[in-house]
């Protein structure tokens, strides 16, 4: 580890004469730049997307999982007693934080995007719902259900799990999506540089022949090339970075809660820093395909 | 310093050189000379590690070159300076930056070699066209650069092929003048020519051993020079 930090800070380190060494070519110097920019500027959206879709997997999982209905459907001139017996049942049960029945007002507005506002609950055989918010110790579902059962006849309690499970799957197969976007923007970069470094080299093939006649190394050749793409990497990334963060920042925000995957759509707190990451790994990724790349080359033209 | 044991060397198309034999002592002179396609430019390259032979040993320096890596090889031409006809210089560097590509690449400051560089570029007469680049050069200041190049690590070993093919009689002089010099300082030179009168010219001035192949292997040629 040790002798590849110094081979790399060796092959990074400036050296004007070398630098001449190889001329400044057009197209190669040009598809580094944009491929490594393009593909950040696509890493830092992949990264919103995963952070962002993380965060969501996480706040469904912890939102919903913490909070459970009851939903008491019991004729009109039981419902009332009904809803006081469960209400005492979850006073004495553990992992119950607080639970509270919904007023009409609220049983109405949960009701009006399909009924409208004006509702008369009176009119309608409409259950009574009872909200569950649970400790950190998490309640046992089961145990209440058989409680429940056995002395609110009409009660049905609703942990959520039904319809919680495939939202936080979808959420979590979001993110893994967004890593995955990552990874294969990384081996892109590599298979960009590749082919570059791969032209450049094979254009140079003359200028690899003279500097071996004058005694140079393969290493020395090799770093020629290597500090020039990896240099152009790390620019091309740092200015797709920059843009794609810019970008990000300038993105909508707010909005209500069913719109929040898209206006949430950024980074949060330390997230930020992220993206900083972007560069270096391009270069790095840029110094191993040029090296593999000069290494394969050089082997080729003895 | 290079040494060539039963030499044979086949391209794809034929044997090209077969069962040569040839020693350069140091501070020798030779000439290499034969018709054009007789594998003048082929045995130059087998000296310097450029090529490996099919059969037999080359010996450089007293290493068989068949146990040397790439590295290995580019390390050991730097004491072996080689001026080829067509020169092979790096179109885009200056005629200084060509000259000291040699120091670049093994990590010497060319610019701490000013005065070293001043002097080579003041003694093949190119001073003045210093910041030219190579394609504003004329055929005998290309070579006069090149040789430069190949002195410019104060090689053992100078091998120069055809450096007169391109150039006018009073230039090919002037070449020749500065390779003798070379070997007056203790340098082996080897010339590949097949102008025979820059042989006879050199022979007036130097004990200078010719070479010649003819049917693929290599005999001293005598008295017809």
């Amino acid at each position: 580890m040790k002798s590849f930090i110094k081979y790399l800070r060796r092959t990074l380190q400036s050296d004007a004469q070398a630098d001449r060494v190889v001329p400044p070519s057009g197209f190669t110097a040009q598809l580094t730049l944009f491929a490594a920019g393009a593909m950040a500027f696509l890493a830092v959206f992949s990264l919103a997307l995963s952070l962002a879709a993380g965060r969501l997997a996480e706040r469904w999982g912890d939102e919903l999982a913490r909070s459970a209905t009851i939903r008491i459907a019991a004729p009109a001139d039981q419902q009332q007693a009904q809803t006081e017996a469960a209400l005492r049942i979850l006073e004495t049960t553990r992992g119950v934080a607080q639970s509270r029945a919904l007023t009409d007002e609220e049983q109405s507005a949960l009701l009006a995007p399909w009924f409208g506002s004006g509702l008369a609950l009176d009119a309608l055989p409409v259950p009574r719902l009872i909200e569950v918010i649970e400790t950190s110790e998490r309640m046992d579902a089961a145990g209440l259900r058989l409680r429940l059962a056995a002395e609110v006849p009409g009660a049905v309690l609703d942990d959520h799990s039904r319809w919680r499970a495939p939202l936080v799957k979808a959420a979590s197969r979001l993110r893994m999506l967004g890593w995955a976007s990552i990874i294969l923007i990384g081996a892109v970069t590599a298979a960009m540089v590749t082919l570059a470094a791969n032209a450049a080299l094979a254009a140079n093939a003359q200028l690899i022949a003279v500097l071996r006649l004058v005694g140079a190394t393969d290493d020395y050749i090799a770093h020629a090339f290597i500090r020039r793409f990896t240099l152009r990497a790390l620019i091309g990334a740092a200015v797709g970075m920059v843009v794609g963060m810019v970008a990000v920042l300038v993105m909508p925000r707010g909005g209500d809660e069913t719109a929040s995957f898209l206006t949430g759509l950024g980074f949060q707190g330390s997230h930020w820093l992220l993206p900083l990451l972007i560069p270096p790994l391009a270069a790095a990724v840029a110094f191993v395909a040029t090296r593999v790349a000069a290494r394969r080359t050089l082997e080729g033209l003895s | 310093m290079i040494e060539l044991e039963n030499v044979a060397y086949s391209y794809s198309g034929g044997e090209l050189l077969s069962d040569i034999s040839l020693k350069l002592a140091p501070g020798s002179f030779h000439f290499l000379t034969g018709p054009s396609g007789s594998g003048k430019t082929t045995l130059m390259k087998l000296c310097y590690g450029a090529l490996l032979p099919t059969a037999g040993h080359v010996r450089l320096f007293d290493t068989d070159v068949r146990a040397l890596t790439r590295d290995d090889v580019a390390l050991l031409r730097r004491r072996v300076g080689v001026v080829h006809q067509d020169c092979q210089f790096l179109d885009h560097l200056s005629v200084t930056e060509n000259i000291a590509l040699p120091l670049n690449v093994s990590g010497r400051n060319a610019e701490a070699a000013g005065e070293d560089l001043d002097d080579l570029m003041h003694w093949v007469g190119l001073t003045e066209r210093a910041n030219a680049l190579p394609a504003e050069l004329s055929g005998g200041e290309r070579q006069r650069a090149a040789l430069a190049r190949a002195v410019i690590m104060s090689p053992d070993v100078v091998l120069a092929d055809e450096p007169t093919g391109n150039v006018d009689w009073e230039m090919s002089q002037r070449l020749l003048r500065l390779l003798i010099e070379l070997n007056r300082m203790g340098k082996t030179v080897l010339i590949a020519t097949h102008d025979l009168s820059l042989i006879r010219a050199t022979k007036a001035h130097v004990q200078a051993r010719v070479l010649r192949i003819a049917n693929r292997r290599i005999q001293l040629a005598g008295a017809d020079l």
